[in-house]
Parts: C-alpha cells; structure tokens; sequence
C-alpha cells in the first residue's frame, strides 16, 4: 500500500511542480492524472500494484467533499441574503448543462455513426 | 474526575474530534444511501454536512478549527484525482473511439453552464462580485478558487457554490437523464462530469462504471476549458 500511495503521491507531485513552473491555467493533480495514465499505460506492473488502493480511494470519492462542504456555515450570511437567487441560478445552470451536454454526446455520436459496444 | 468541560477543551483543540465527527456524519450519510437504495436526493454528502455545521454553530467551533482536523480528508482529493487515471485508462480504447462526441459535449455543457448561471443570476439582480464568485462553479474546487481570484469573486463563496453545484448534479442527474431517455452511459457519465465536477463524478462511479470514467474525464477536460472560456463569457455580462 505504501508502495501504491508513494506512486500517487509522485504523479500527484510531478504536477504540481510542472503547473506552477509553467504557468499552467490547470490544477495540479488532472495533470498528475495525465502522467498517470501514462504510467499505467507504460507498465502492467504499476497497474497492479495502484488499482488496490485508487479503487478503495474512488468507491470513498463522495467523503472527501465533506470538509469543504462545511465551508458552508463561513458564508451563513449572505446565503441567507441572497440564497434563493443563488440557489436557482446554480439548479437552473445545472439542470441545463447536464441535458445539453448529454444530448449533445448522443446527437454527434449518432451523427457520426458512433456507437458503445 | 475530569470534568466535561476539560475534556472538551482539551479534545477541541486537537484535530482528532473533528476528524471523527467528518467520518462519523459521512457513515450516517452512507448507511441513510443504502438504506434508500442510493435514492439521488439521499446524498451523503449532503447529509454529513447538514448533520456538521449545525454542530459546529452548536458548539461554537470556527470552520478553522474543524478545518484542522477534516484537512487529513480534504487533502485526499489530490490522490482521488491521480486515482482516477485508473477508470481512464481502463476505457481508453473506448475514449478515443468517442473523441468526437466528447468535444462537442464538452463546449455545449460548459458554455451552456457559465451562460445560464450568469444570465439567471444577472436577471435577479446580483451584482458583478457574486457573478464573478459564480462564472467558474462548474469546474472542480481547486480549478474555481483559482479563477474567482483571478476574476475578483470570492474564492471562498466560490468553493462553497462549485458544492452546491456538485450535489444538484448528483440529485438530478439520475431522473433527469432518464427523462431525457438518454441509455448511452458514455453521455450520461460525460455530461455529469462537465456540469457537476467530482461529486457528479462520484455520483456518476456508485450508477455505473463507463458512467464513472467517462465523468472523471469529463471533470478534468472542463478543468480546463473553464479556466479558458470563464473570463470571455463573465465579460458579456458585466
């Protein structure tokens, strides 16, 4: 495990020294992502020695969220304020961004003869 | 006997009591989900934070102290986000097969996403700091803080909103998508991850495994489109 979590945590760094040395307008770790995906891809063994511990970290996913979730009582004030308009701003966003992406994904995979199989 | 109130003060100033209650209030949450047969409205997350800032507002705790104790977990989105590379690289024959879809996906729901928060909140009056705190919501929380920096928002307000955006993409997607009749998990998980970042995405990993990966990467591709297109579009509305 330690072994699995060392590996993470090298990608995890490898990104953050390489965003900020460039400049980058993107987090740290989507790019450890990307170095990681190469890795995996480069060796079998890493893929088994990483998919024990990315599993148990992914299928806990929803937990990490919590902490800054709790932010939440910081900004009491101005939610109680302006809460309703925020909160249909952010529902209404949502709602359209999901089904526009989606039909989108489907229209111009059905288009291009694009099929999941 | 050690009195109460000394146990507390010293319990309170460590980050042990706080680290617990964050996974505490997380199991309750978890165990309300399957109890509900992981009914999109019975969201863990949600309910471990209904269940902790009344806690903390209780107990006169200040969000830093808490925060001293939840860093052990907050810290671990860093590692989550290497560890989907995993779901990736499983699906990458898949992925690249999609490229077309995706990009086009990708622009739709994250142009529609900053045009529609602005416009919506602009039509209910809210001045330009609170469109700049909300321009960059749909984009994971490291990537929105950096932008409502940079555009003059709040980050911390920022953070709080790219949560709430997360947990409505969480509850709607399921009934929403089915509404649609959309069966295509590649554009169901796609389009969760472009309009509600990781909760979406980790939403999207308990429904269905293509879901989940073509989520994360629809997380990470916005990651960056967003920090692009966020400043063009805050501009059109102030």
């Amino acid at each position: 495990m330690i072994h699995a979590l060392l590996a993470i945590l090298l990608c995890q760094l490898a990104g953050e020294a390489t965003v900020r040395a460039l400049g980058l307008p993107l987090p740290g770790p989507v790019l450890g992502m990307v170095l990681m995906v190469l890795a995996l891809r480069l060796s079998h063994r890493l893929m088994a020695l990483v998919t024990p511990l990315a599993r148990g970290l992914l299928a806990n996913m929803s937990l990490l969220f919590v902490p800054a979730g709790v932010g939440v009582v910081g900004h009491a004030a101005i939610l109680g304020a302006q809460g309703g308009p925020l909160f249909l701003a952010l529902l209404g966003s949502t709602v359209l961004a999901i089904a526009v992406g989606a039909l989108t994904f489907a229209a111009v995979a059905r288009l291009t003869g694009n099929r999941d199989d | 006997m050690t009195d109460f109130a000394e146990i507390w003060s010293y319990l309170s100033r460590g980050p042990l009591l706080w680290l617990t209650a964050t996974l505490a209030t997380y199991a309750i949450g978890d165990a309300c989900a399957r109890w509900a047969n992981r009914a999109p409205l019975v969201n863990p997350v949600l309910i471990a934070v209904a269940l902790l800032a009344p806690l903390l507002w209780l107990t006169g705790t200040p969000y830093a102290t808490y925060f001293e104790g939840a860093q052990f977990v907050h810290f671990l989105l860093g590692p989550v986000t290497i560890s989907l590379a995993l779901p990736l690289c499983e699906n990458l024959p898949r992925i690249r097969r999609a490229a077309l879809p995706m990009l086009a996906a990708l622009v739709a729901g994250s142009v529609t996403s900053a045009v529609s928060v602005l416009a919506i909140a602009k039509a209910f009056g809210l001045g330009p700091d609170l469109l700049a705190t909300l321009a960059p919501k749909a984009a994971t929380a490291p990537v929105a803080i950096g932008i409502s920096e940079r555009l003059g928002g709040s980050p911390t307000l920022t953070a709080v909103m790219v949560l709430i955006t997360g947990a409505i993409g969480a509850v709607v997607a399921t009934p929403l998508l089915n509404l649609l009749r959309l069966k295509d998990w590649r554009a169901r998980g796609f389009s969760v991850g472009v309009a509600a970042h990781g909760i979406g995405t980790a939403r999207a990993l308990q429904v269905n495994s293509t879901a989940g990966a073509f989520a994360g990467l629809g997380m990470a591709l916005n990651a960056v489109l967003t920090a692009l297109i966020a400043p063009l579009i805050l501009r059109l509305f102030l």
